[in-house]
C-alpha cells in the first residue's frame, strides 16, 4: 500500500520517466532511488534493532530474571549491535552518499549504477540471512536461535554456536560484499563525475568526509572478511587458527578484528561530521570556519585509526610497550577530533542562528558527540581502562558517539534534505518535539549508564546485583521513552514520502542553505544534473575557501 | 514517595561521601578508590583525567551555549563572514597536545608499577571455566573451585518466583571465596580453560582477561583486611552473569593458620592429580 502511494507521488515529479513498480524498485539504477531503497531498509532495520534493545532494558529494568534467558538475553545483544551496526547506521550513510553526492558535486549519476544496485540488493539477503536462526527460533521454536557470543564474535566463545556461526559469517562476508561496492562507487563518482571547476578542495565537506571514509571501507571490510572466514574454518573444516589446543591464538582474531573494528567506529562517525559540516553553516548563516582544517583533521583521524586497534584490547596481556604506544596513538586522536568540534563552535561563533529541527539535532549532535569523546578520552588511559574495560561506561561511550553521534547525524541529515527529496516540507513542530523528547530521554537512558560502569557493572549481562538497581531502572525508562520518540520520526517520514501531507518545499528550502543540491528542484530531476552546473565559489557552503 | 527521598538523600551521601566504597552501593556514582597503592592510583587517574574533561567541556560547551543565546537571528545578530583565524587554529591544536602529554606521563608511570610483577612473595594461579573459577596457592596442594552462592543460584532461575532483593550480595557472593594475605605482594597468575574470561575486582584496581592458552600476570597488595567482591567481565557464555568473584583479605598470621588447615584436610596428596592444562604460549 505505502509503497503504491510512493510510486504515485514520485510519478508525479518525473513523469518523464514511467517505470513499472518493479523496474523502478528492484532494477532501479537511478542514484536517488536506491538512496530512497538504503535509507528505507535502514529504518527498519533501525526498529528492529530498537525492539531487541527494548527486550535488552525490559529485562534490565529490575535485578533477577523476569522475560527471557540468559542464552537468549546474549542473542539479543549480539543480534542487536549486528543489525544496528550494518543494518542501521552504514546504510543510511550509504543511502545519504546515494542522494546526496550526485548533486553535490554536480553530477547526473553516480558512476556505477548497476553496481549501485547490486550492493543495495545485497542486502536484504544478507540481513534475511543474518536473522534467519533467530527468528526460526523465537517464532516457530526451530533450532538454537542466532549468534549470541557478542557483536565482536571473539572465539573460543563465538565457535561454541551452532549452525547459526555459518548464517552470520556469510551475512557478514555478503555486508562486506555490499560495502566495498558501495564504497568504490562513491570513490569512482567523486573523482570522476564533478562538474567542472568543483575541485577537490572546493567539495562540500560531506563529500570529503565520504571519500575517505570509502576508502577506510576499502582497507578493512576485507580484513573483517578474513577474520571471520577463519572463524567459519575452525569451526567447520578443523582449523585452528584461534584454538590454541591446536597451535592457534584466540587473541590474534581479537587483533584482527579490531584492526577492522577501530576504523569501522569512525566510518560510523566521519560522514556524520560531514553532515554537522553542512547543517550547521546553514542555520548559522555563516561559512563552515576551518574547511580546510577539516579535510585535513579527517584524513589524520583516518590515518589514526589504523594504529590505535588495541585500544580495546587493553586487558588481554599486551606487553607494556604496547600498551604504552596503544595508549599515547589513541590520545593523540583526540586532537584532530577537538579540531573539529571547535571548529564547529567556531563556525556558531558570531553568527545568526535559528534553530529548526536539523540544526536541533546538529547542535545535538555536537555536544552529545563531545561528551562520548570525553569518556573516550578517559578510556584511553590505560590503567583507568582496566578498570572501565568490559563495564556500563564502555556501553555509555559508544552510545553517546553511536546514538547521539551517528544516529543524531542521520537524524539531523534527514530533516535536512526531506523537503530536497520529496518536495514536501515536514511538519516542524513534530520535529521539535522528536528532538526534544529524543534528547531527554536518551540522557535519562545512557547518561545513568556511566555511574554504572563505576560501580561496577559489567556489560553483557542479563541480571544483577540490587545496588546497580536503581540507575537500571531509570536507564530502562529512558529507553522506552526514546524509542516511543522514535515512532514520531516515522509518522514524519511517513508524512513527507509517501502521504505527501505538508506545505511545498522550494527549491532552497532553507533560507541559508548553499550549495548545488539547492539549485535543483524540490524533488530534484530524475537525473540530477544532466548538463555541469557553473560553479560559483560564493554559492558554496564552505564560501570561497582560496582567499 | 519516601522510597524517592530516601534515595535522593543517599544519591546526596553518595555524591558528598569520598569513602572507599569496597563493593559496589546504591547510588553509587564514581569508581572505588579500592584497597590497593595501584587502585588509588588508578582513581586518582581516572578522576584527573575526568577534571580536565570537565574543564574543557565547560569552556566548549560555554563557549557554544554562549553562541547560541547571544548570536540568534531572533535577537537581531548578523553574521560574521570570516572562517578562519590561524591563531586561534594553532592555539586549540597545541594546547590539547600539551595537555595530553600532561596526561600521559602519570599513566605511563602508574602503567609501568602495574606491570611489574616481580618480588612477588606468593603466587595463586587463578583458571576461568564456563561459568567458575579455580583458585590454586603456587607451591602448596591447596585449590579450590569457587562458584556462585547456592541461594542466589536457585533464585536467579527464570521464574524462580524468589525475591532476588532480599538475598545479601545477590549475584556477588561464591560458595568458597579466595583467602589472600593483606601486606602481601601477590602474583596472579591467569589462564581460561574454555572460553576467555575475565578476572575483575574493583577494589583491587584492575581486571585481566583469562584466556584458554595463555597465562597472563598481575599483581596486588591489599593492605586493610576485607571482604572485595567482584565478577567475570568478558563476556563467557550464557551464565556470564552468574560467575562472581570474592576476595577475603586477611592478617597475615591469620592467612598462614587457613592455609595449614586447608592443607591438612586435604585427602590424600598423591591422589589429587592435576588435569594438565593445555600448553601456555608465554609471553616474553
Ligand atoms: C575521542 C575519540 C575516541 C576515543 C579516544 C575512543 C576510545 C575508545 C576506547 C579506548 C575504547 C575501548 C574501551 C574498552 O572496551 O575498554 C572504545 C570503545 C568503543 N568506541 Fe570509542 N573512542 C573514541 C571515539 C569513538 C567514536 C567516534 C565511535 C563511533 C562512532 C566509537 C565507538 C566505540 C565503540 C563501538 C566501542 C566499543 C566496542 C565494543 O567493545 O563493542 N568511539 N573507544
Ligand atoms: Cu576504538
Ligand atoms: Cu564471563
Amino acid at each position: 500500500m505505502a509503497e503504491h502511494a510512493t510510486h504515485d507521488t514520485h510519478d508525479e515529479h518525473h513523469d518523464d520517466h514511467q517505470q513499472s513498480f518493479f523496474m523502478r524498485w528492484f532494477c532501479s539504477t537511478n542514484h536517488k532511488d536506491i538512496g530512497t531503497l538504503y535509507l528505507l531498509f535502514s529504518l527498519v532495520m533501525f526498529f528492529i534493532g530498537g525492539f531487541m534493545a527494548l527486550v535488552i532494558r525490559a529485562e534490565l529494568f529490575v535485578p533477577g530474571l523476569q522475560l527471557v534467558h540468559p542464552e537468549f538475553f546474549n542473542q539479543m545483544t549480539t543480534m542487536h549491535a549486528l543489525v544496528m551496526i550494518f543494518g542501521a547506521v552504514m546504510p543510511a550513510f550509504v543511502g545519504l552518499a546515494n542522494w546526496m553526492i550526485p548533486m553535490m558535486v554536480g553530477a547526473p549519476d553516480m558512476a556505477l549504477p548497476r553496481m549501485n544496485n547490486w550492493s543495495f540488493w545485497i542486502l536484504p539477503f544478507a540481513f534475511t540471512m543474518l536473522l534467519l536462526p533467530l527468528i526460526q527460533y523465537a517464532f516457530f521454536g526451530v533450532g538454537a536461535g542466532g549468534p549470541a557470543g557478542g557483536w565482536t564474535l571473539y572465539p573460543p566463545l563465538s565457535l561454541q554456536g551452532g549452525n547459526n556461526v555459518a548464517f552470520t559469517i556469510f551475512a557478514i562476508h555478503m555486508m562486506g560484499v555490499s560495502s566495498i561496492m558501495g564504497a568504490i562507487n562513491v570513490i569512482a563518482t567523486i573523482l570522476n563525475m564533478r562538474a567542472p571547476g568543483m575541485d577537490l578542495l572546493k567539495m562540500p565537506v560531506f563529500c570529503w568526509t565520504w571519500l575517505i571514509t570509502a576508502f577506510l571501507l576499502i582497507a578493512v571490510m576485507p580484513v573483517l572478511a578474513g577474520a571471520v572466514t577463519m572463524l567459519l574454518t575452525d569451526k567447520f573444516f578443523l582449523t585452528s587458527f584461534f584454538n590454541a589446543a591446536g597451535g592457534g591464538d584466540p587473541v590474534m582474531f581479537q587483533h584482527i578484528f579490531w584492526f577492522f573494528g577501530h576504523p569501522e567506529v569512525y566510518i560510523m562517525i566521519l560522514p556524520a561530521f560531514g553532515i554537522v559540516s553542512e547543517i550547521i553553516p546553514t542555520f548559522a548563516r555563516k561559512p563552515l570556519f576551518g574547511y580546510q582544517a577539516m579535510v585535513y583533521a579527517t584524513a589524520s583521524i583516518a590515518f589514526l585509526s589504523f594504529i590505535v586497534w588495541a585500544h580495546h584490547m587493553f586487558t588481554v596481556g599486551m606487553p607494556l610497550g604496547g600498551e604504552l604506544f596503544f595508549m599515547y596513538a589513541t590520545m593523540l586522536i583526540a586532537v584532530p577530533t577537538g579540531v573539529k568540534v571547535f571548529n564547529w563552535v567556531s563556525t556558531m561563533w558570531k553568527s545568526s542562528m535559528t534553530f529548526e529541527t536539523p540544526m536541533l539535532f546538529a547542535v545535538g549532535f555536537v555536544i552529545l558527540f563531545t561528551i562520548g569523546g570525553f569518556s573516550g578520552l578517559m578510556l584511553a588511559i590505560v590503567p583507568a581502562d582496566f578498570q572501565y574495560h568490559d563495564t556500563y561506561f564502555v556501553v555509555a561511550h559508544f552510545h553517546y558517539v553511536l546514538v547521539t553521534g551517528a544516529i543524531y547525524s542521520i537524524m539531523a541529515a534527514t530533516y535536512y534534505w526531506l523537503p530536497k527529496w520529496t518536495g514536501v516540507m515536514y511538519n516542524e513542530a513534530l520535529g521539535k518535539w522528536h528532538f526534544w523528547l529524543s534528547t531527554i530521554f536518551v540522557n535519562v537512558l545512557f547518561f545513568p549508564q556511566h555511574f554504572l560502569g563505576l560501580a561496577g557493572m559489567p556489560r553483557r549481562i542479563p541480571d544483577y546485583n540490587v545496588a546497580f538497581a536503581d540507575f537500571n531502572l531509570i536507564s530502562s525508562i529512558g529507553a522506552f521513552g526514546f524509542g516511543l520518540a522514535q515512532l514520531i520520526f516515522a509518522w514524519i517520514v511517513i508524512q513527507c514520502a509517501f502521504l505527501g501531507r505538508g506545505a511545498k518545499a522550494t527549491d532552497h528550502v532553507w533560507e541559508g542553505s548553499k550549495g548545488l543540491e539547492w539549485t535543483l528542484s524540490s524533488p530534484p530531476p530524475h537525473h540530477s544534473f544532466s548538463t555541469p552546473p557553473v560553479i560559483n565559489d560564493k554559492d558554496l557552503a564552505h564560501g570561497d575557501v582560496t582567499h | 514517595m519516601r522510597r524517592l527521598s530516601t534515595g535522593l538523600g543517599m544519591l546526596l551521601a553518595a555524591l558528598a561521601s569520598t569513602a572507599a566504597w569496597a563493593n559496589p552501593e546504591r547510588w553509587q556514582l564514581n569508581m572505588t578508590p579500592g584497597a590497593t597503592a595501584s587502585s588509588h592510583e588508578v582513581y586518582q587517574l581516572h578522576m584527573i583525567i575526568f577534571g580536565i574533561c570537565c574543564v574543557i567541556g565547560l569552556i566548549v560547551f560555554g563557549a557554544m551555549f554562549y553562541s547560541m543565546w547571544k548570536f540568534r537571528k531572533s535577537k537581531g545578530a548578523v553574521a560574521a563572514t570570516w572562517s578562519h583565524n590561524t591563531t586561534a587554529e594553532i592555539i586549540w591544536t597545541v594546547v590539547p597536545i600539551l595537555i595530553l602529554v600532561g596526561m600521559a606521563i602519570p599513566a605511563t608511570g602508574t602503567l609501568i608499577r602495574m606491570a611489574d610483577t616481580g618480588d612477588a612473595e606468593m603466587t595463586v594461579k587463578i583458571t576461568g571455566y564456563q561459568w567458575k573459577w579455580r583458585y590454586e596457592y603456587v607451591g602448596t596442594d591447596v585449590n579450590f573451585i569457587s562458584s556462585l552462592s547456592r541461594d542466589a543460584d536457585a533464585a536467579r532461575r527464570l521464574g524462580s518466583g524468589v525475591d532476588v532483593t532480599a538475598i545479601e550480595n545477590y549475584l556477588l557472593d561464591v560458595d568458597k571465596p579466595l583467602i589472600v594475605p593483606t601486606g602481601t605482594k601477590i602474583r596472579f597468575v591467569i589462564t581460561a580453560d574454555d572460553v576467555i574470561h575475565s578476572w575483575w575486582v574493583p577494589a583491587l584496581g584492575w581486571k585481566q582477561d583469562a584466556i584458554p592458552g595463555f597465562i597472563n600476570e598481575a599483581w596486588t597488595q591489599i593492605d586493610e583486611p576485607g571482604t572485595y567482591r567482584g565478577q567475570c567481565a568478558e563476556l563467557c557464555g550464557k551464565d556470564h552473569g552468574f560467575m562472581p568473584i570474592v576476595v577475603i583479605a586477611k592478617p597475615k598470621a591469620e592467612f598462614e593458620a587457613w592455609l595449614a588447615q586447608q592443607q591438612a584436610a586435604l585427602p590424600d596428596v598423591s591422589a589429587t592429580a592435576q588435569t594438565p592444562a593445555p600448553a601456555p604460549i608465554t609471553k616474553s
